[in-house]
């Protein structure tokens, strides 16, 4: 407990200062909303009104600590093109990016964790070079460019998977599954290329410790010395790489929700930031912070539960 | 093979990258905005080595050129990292106290901020342009680097040669410039040829979303964005500038291995 609120407490001001420099940043960009709503021959009367319900005609201090106010209490705005609440949007566009984000986790675990395993432990091996090279050639490859060569093959090509949108889980599963199926493809790659390799790592580092010279020594099984005994001391650094690429999820998404027109947060966001739609870019990089923030309080307070040694210290 | 065989393959990619910025536009007979258009979406074939695109342009020139930019993207924004971010992460690590939290606490913000999300941000104020790119990005790449800096910068504070710097009287300015830089450079460095690979990604991902460098100047990133339209009939436009970006973050990935293997004396 002490150590949740000890992290909250050093988290609170990061959030503010994402909070500031995102404000600072949507209201240096040029070009006005309401002239992008309304267009350049709009009533100046109508442009004024339009400001000045949207505050846009306040000093930016003042527009700053309003926003936050608001913010505190729930009130993220309206969007400036859609009229709709910001606080809807974004929330919608979350449940998108958290099934892409946690299906493109499953499938790096899937495949990083047993092909780190492998690798360690047949060190210098045919295994052992496949696999890291594989890794490499994994974190090398840019991800949209891997979601176009997926398109390409796997839905141009083969017909198996749709190219682009997006079917709510519990509406259709099957249809659901086979929508997102490229998408956390795409992401899920670039994210077992770096825990393999993480896995890897932290695998070899386990298994020259005395303890496992130990347990071969007692004539335990190589199996269970390395799945068993190894695995798991070596999975404390592997879950803080999962939880810090979790965090940079927001990253990772904005090109691929693009390519595959996902309706998730990333797209949501670059599509307000060329509307220049302000409340919604706020509210979405808000809410991008925030997850970051609780994905890396999770990850410490998993850690804490892996490692004993973490428990106290602040 | 080998850590150094690994390496070596990175240095060769990176040098062919490095000739095919500098030279290879100039052994193009083709210019890299000159249309075609008898033969638009062309195949590979003799004349044209690597096809052509919608408006009859020589994909290998636009490639060429675009190596240009991602050479030079890559290489002035990790120099300006570079220039940012080791003051920061000396200055907070040496000193300690409130200046390493004040600065620490500044460069938390920016990590936590979504790093594409940023340099489209900063693009988005500043206008889409080569320049802006390389400060986009050089920002979102700056506070890694003042990390690293920053937890080498603690190391060596600590040992004896710096002490007795100081008790003979060196002001920090020295210190700083003459006993604690040079020791901290090796990791820096390190990360910096890592963050060399990153750079271009972003750059090509700005370029894709129409924030980075701007049409008719080819970049791989938007190259891909304009592929994405002929899939079904011209998939080089797709395979060729992708496998340029593969290639050279590989070469950059593969090198940085290297120096990291070499530099870092546990290994």
């Amino acid at each position: 407990m002490r150590l949740l609120l000890t992290r909250l407490a050093a988290l609170l001001p990061v959030l503010f200062g994402v909070c500031f420099l995102s404000f600072a940043l949507l209201s240096l960009i040029p070009g006005d909303p309401v002239t992008a709503l309304l267009g350049l021959e709009a009533d100046p009367a109508a442009a004024a009104a339009l400001r000045a319900k949207y505050a846009l005609d306040q000093p930016f201090l003042l527009r700053f600590i309003v926003w936050l106010g608001n913010v505190l209490t729930g009130d993220f705005g309206r969007s400036i093109q859609t009229g709709r609440l910001v606080l809807d949007m974004v929330a919608t566009a979350l449940v998108p990016t958290l099934e892409l984000g946690l299906c493109a986790l499953l499938i790096s675990l899937v495949i990083a964790i047993p092909a780190g395993v492998i690798s360690a432990s047949r060190r210098n091996s045919l295994a052992d070079f496949g696999a890291s090279l594989v890794a490499l050639f994994g974190l090398s490859l840019p991800s949209f460019w891997l979601a176009i060569l997926l398109v390409l093959f796997l839905s141009i090509r083969l017909s198996l998977f749709p190219a682009s949108g997006y079917v709510p889980f519990l509406d259709d599963p099957v249809e659901a599954l086979r929508h997102i199926a490229l998408p956390a493809l795409t992401l899920g790659v670039a994210m077992a290329a770096a825990t393999m390799r993480m896995t890897r790592a932290a695998m070899l580092e386990a298994l020259g410790a005395d303890y496992i010279r130990t347990a071969r020594a007692k004539g335990l099984p190589w199996r269970r010395v390395v799945w068993k005994h190894a695995l798991r001391n070596a999975l404390i650094p592997v879950v803080t790489l999962v939880g810090l690429q979790l965090g940079q999820l927001m990253g990772g998404v904005v090109v691929t929700e693009t390519v595959f027109a996902w309706p998730g947060i990333g797209k949501l966001t670059v599509d307000a930031i060329f509307a220049r739609d302000y409340p919604v870019v706020q509210g979405a990089i808000l809410a991008a912070a925030v997850l970051f923030v609780l994905i890396n309080l999770a990850t410490d307070m998993i850690y804490a539960v892996l490692d004993p040694r973490m428990r106290g210290t602040p | 093979m080998t850590r150094d065989g690994r390496s070596a393959i990175g240095l060769v990619l990176v040098v062919l990258l490095v000739l095919a910025a500098v030279a290879g536009p100039w052994l193009s007979p083709y210019a890299p905005d000159q249309a075609d258009f008898l033969a638009t979406l062309a195949p590979p074939s003799w004349s044209h080595l690597l096809g052509t695109d919608d408006l009859g342009r020589d994909v290998l020139t636009r490639i060429l050129v675009g190596a240009r930019v991602s050479l030079l993207v890559g290489v002035a924004s990790v120099g300006g990292a570079l220039l940012a971010g080791v003051p920061v992460g000396l200055a907070a690590g040496y000193f300690g106290g409130t200046v390493d939290m004040v600065l620490m606490r500044c460069m938390d913000i920016l990590l936590a901020f979504p790093g594409i999300l940023l340099a489209l941000g900063i693009t988005a104020v500043l206008g889409a342009s080569l320049a802006n790119t390389i400060l986009a990005i050089a920002v979102i790449n700056f506070p890694t680097l003042a990390r690293v800096a920053r937890g080498q910068a603690l190391l060596v504070r600590r040992l004896d040669y710096v002490k007795a710097k100081r008790a003979l009287g060196f002001d920090n300015g020295t210190i700083l410039l003459r006993c604690v830089l040079p020791n901290i450079l090796s990791p820096v460095l390190v990360q910096a040829s890592l963050l060399l690979a990153s750079s271009i990604i972003t750059e090509s991902y700005l370029s894709f979303l129409g924030l980075g460098v701007q049409p008719p100047a080819p970049t791989w990133g938007n190259m891909l964005r304009d592929a994405i339209s002929f899939l079904d009939q011209a998939t080089w436009l797709a395979w060729f500038p992708g496998a340029a970006i593969f290639l050279t973050v590989l070469g950059f990935n593969l090198f940085g291995d290297g120096l990291r293997d070499r530099l870092d004396p546990r290994g």
